[in-house]
């Protein structure tokens, strides 16, 4: 294959710059992220597994029902006994902390483009890039640049999940309905009021499937960064593949999957009945509850 | 300058680009669809003036796309203008800085919306307080006066449901409530009924007008809903294309319709019902004047069989109303040879009519009484008659 013009090399060039001269900054942002997402991972690992496990089986409850929350806890315990609970919560935290620097990041971002055609035209290319370009060509230089282990691994994720927070947010604030914004600035909203008062809580079911969104795709993408050593259970599953162990790989998989299903389930919650529901108070939910089961 | 709570002068909106030049081309008489066609601007609202007065309610009336909506926008800035002046208690609006503006918003103005445009995630309290929140008054003070209005509405005791459990009509008066509860002197309602079925939609119209009684504010009220424009509307703004091609009362608008664009309008709607008194009277009844002497008998009894007429008005010499009396009865004093003065007591006293009082008020006395119905101008003065084959004919006319 004859190559008439080396993209590929001006690349190579400019990673190997960006070693050459702001190693410095990369490391000190590296120590940032790596602290961020070690205290996340201490604060999951806090708790013993039964406290964690009960704290999901009780808001798979409050969100959804009894049904899913006995899913909920038959899967962890599924995990726990198979011997992957560990792994799981590394990946947990390794989400976690990935999630939250993209919508850290990805929401404003979305408010920002919401509210500027010019910003929106520009992030429009570069969230199609961030999100189509495969998953794993961020590993290369993202390992180059902050060497391998936890950081690589976040930062790659960050870039593959933030584009579903900014285009939902952007999405959601741009549909709020026209007469709603109009009755907000009729009754004399500034700027910041319009936003915080009409426009954010307008576009919450959207923001929150773009939440929902950049978990998925998170936890996804965590597995693959185990390339770069950032561990969990993308480790069993990278060791499966090499080994060609189609037990262990289903049995990490299975972990994956499961965790898959209750973080979507749980966060998607959040986006649908939130607006449909009363305002649920922890005590009047356990209230009714109470008084259901004396029926 | 016109004198008004509202004044708008000379008022353009012109969409898209090249906004003053396209305003210059039609004030050469370039037409609306030669400047969309060769300049590709489109022309919302083209030199618009008008006043509106202080606790009036005035009716933007026209076809959708006829600029409308575009119009009030403008009067609160919603949308920003191209030319022209809008004064609001003297302060031109189109010129003022954006905080002012927003300061005038929240102390002064407010909307009613056609969508009601409520926040699902608010309760109905905290939607009607909106306006208050954003104005900066305090959570104590701002949830008492929401309840204050709530309860003028109706709705108090659905303060903590959520708009979304309440039916279009109630939305509404949320809607309603939350403009009232910042106490505004004005109020901008953009065809605020016109998604409620034709029940709520008069159900509304009265508690609009229920409203006005209490507390008497300017409205700015677009509809295009003719019945809903004759039944709340003060004075009724056509508009055409952008221009508002005429105002006037209600009557006027019928009487004499400046195009047949406006005539249109009110081809559908039972003009009868608003017919007044004074457009009913008649001077049929022959009129007699007590001048300290009463009228006599005989007389009045000839002259009427020789005018083939059934009754007879008397007045005093200030024509006011004394009475009226049949034929029969002129007959039966007359028969006994009492050729007496028509005093008073004689005379069948009736309460007249007011020549301002429409159709629907006094149709039901019309058709009670036996004979003719007596008009006084606001004077109280002898203004004419309405018999019953009188409003069968203008009925029949209509």
């Amino acid at each position: 294959m004859s190559k008439e013009l080396d993209l590929g090399s001006w690349v190579n060039d400019v990673v190997q710059h960006l070693l050459e001269n702001y190693s410095g900054a990369f490391d000190s942002l590296g120590s940032v992220v790596s602290g961020f997402s070690e205290g996340i991972e201490a604060l999951l690992m806090l708790p013993p597994a039964w406290l964690l496990i009960a704290l999901f089986v009780g808001l798979g409850l409050w969100r959804i029902g009894a049904r899913f929350a006995a899913f909920t806890a038959v899967s962890f315990v599924l995990i726990v006994l198979t011997g992957f609970w560990e792994q799981t919560v590394v990946t947990l935290g390794l989400t976690f902390s990935a999630t939250l620097i993209s919508l850290l990041l990805g929401i404003p971002l979305g408010i920002w483009s919401a509210r500027s055609e010019r910003v929106a035209m520009i992030t429009r290319p570069i969230l199609d890039f961030m999100q189509t370009m495969p998953a794993f060509v961020y590993l290369i230089p993202a390992a180059m640049l902050f060497g391998l282990g936890r950081v690589p691994g976040i930062i790659a994720t960050v870039i593959f999940a933030m584009p579903p927070a900014v285009r939902l947010t952007n999405l959601g604030i741009r549909q709020v309905n026209k007469e709603i914004v109009e009755a907000g600035q009729s009754f004399g909203c500034n700027s910041r009021q319009l936003l915080f008062k009409v426009q954010l809580p307008n576009a919450m079911p959207s923001i929150m499937a773009g939440v929902n969104q950049t978990i998925m795709m998170a936890l996804s993408m965590v597995i693959i960064a185990s390339m770069v050593g950032a561990g969990g259970l993308g480790n069993d599953v990278l060791a499966s593949i090499q080994r060609l162990d189609i037990g262990l790989g289903f049995e990490s998989g299975m972990a994956v999957v499961l965790l898959a299903i209750i973080l979507d389930r749980i966060t998607e919650s959040f986006g649908t009945t939130r607006q449909v529901t009363h305002k649920t108070t922890w005590y009047s939910w356990v209230s009714a509850k109470l008084k259901l089961q004396r029926q | 300058m016109q004198s008004g709570k509202i004044v708008v002068e000379n008022l353009y909106k012109v969409f898209g680009p090249h906004e003053q030049e396209a305003i210059t081309l039609l004030k050469q008489g370039w037409s609306k669809d030669k400047i969309l066609a060769e300049r590709g601007a489109v022309i919302g609202v083209s030199d618009v003036s008008f006043s509106v007065e202080e606790g009036e309610i005035f009716v933007l009336m026209g076809l959708s796309g006829s600029g409308k909506s575009t119009l009030i926008r403008l009067i609160n800035r919603l949308i920003e203008p191209s030319a022209g002046d809008v004064f609001i208690d003297g302060q031109n609006v189109a010129k003022l800085p954006h905080s002012q503006l927003i300061d005038l918003r929240r102390r002064d103005m407010s909307m009613v919306f056609q969508s009601f445009a409520l926040m699902p995630s608010r309760t109905v309290q905290d939607n009607a307080a909106f306006g208050l929140e954003v104005a900066g008054v305090g959570r104590k003070e701002r949830e008492q006066r929401a309840m204050a209005v709530l309860k003028q509405v109706g709705l108090d005791t659905f303060a903590h449901k959520f708009p979304h459990e309440l039916s279009g009509g109630m939305q509404q008066r949320v809607g309603l409530a939350r403009a009232l509860a910042v106490n505004p002197s004005m109020i901008i309602m953009d065809e605020a009924f016109s998604a409620l079925d034709p029940l709520k939609r008069r159900e509304m119209q009265d508690v609009l007008l229920e409203l006005q009684k209490t507390h008497r504010r300017t409205i700015i009220f677009v509809s295009h809903d003719i019945e809903e424009a004759m039944r709340i509307g003060n004075r009724i703004g056509i508009m055409e294309g952008g221009k508002l091609i005429q105002v006037g009362t209600p009557q006027e608008l019928v009487d004499n319709p400046a195009s047949s664009y406006v005539r249109n309008f009110f081809e559908t709607v039972n003009t009868s019902r608003y017919l007044t008194a004074g457009q009913l009277k008649a001077d049929s009844v022959p009129l007699y004047v007590h001048n300290g002497k009463a009228p006599d008998a005989l007389k009045v009894c000839q002259d009427l069989q020789a005018l083939d007429k059934h009754y007879a008005f008397v007045v005093d010499e200030e024509k006011r109303f004394r009475g009226s009396i049949s034929l029969e009865r002129l007959a039966l004093l007359v028969d006994n040879g009492r050729t007496c003065a028509l005093e008073a007591n004689l005379l069948k006293q009736i309460a007249p009519l007011t020549e301002d009082q429409p159709l629907d008020q006094i149709i039901e006395r019309l058709v009670d009484n036996e004979g003719p119905m007596p008009v006084v101008d606001s004077q109280g003065f002898y203004a004419g008659a309405i018999s019953k084959g009188r409003l069968l004919t203008r009925l029949q006319e209509e």
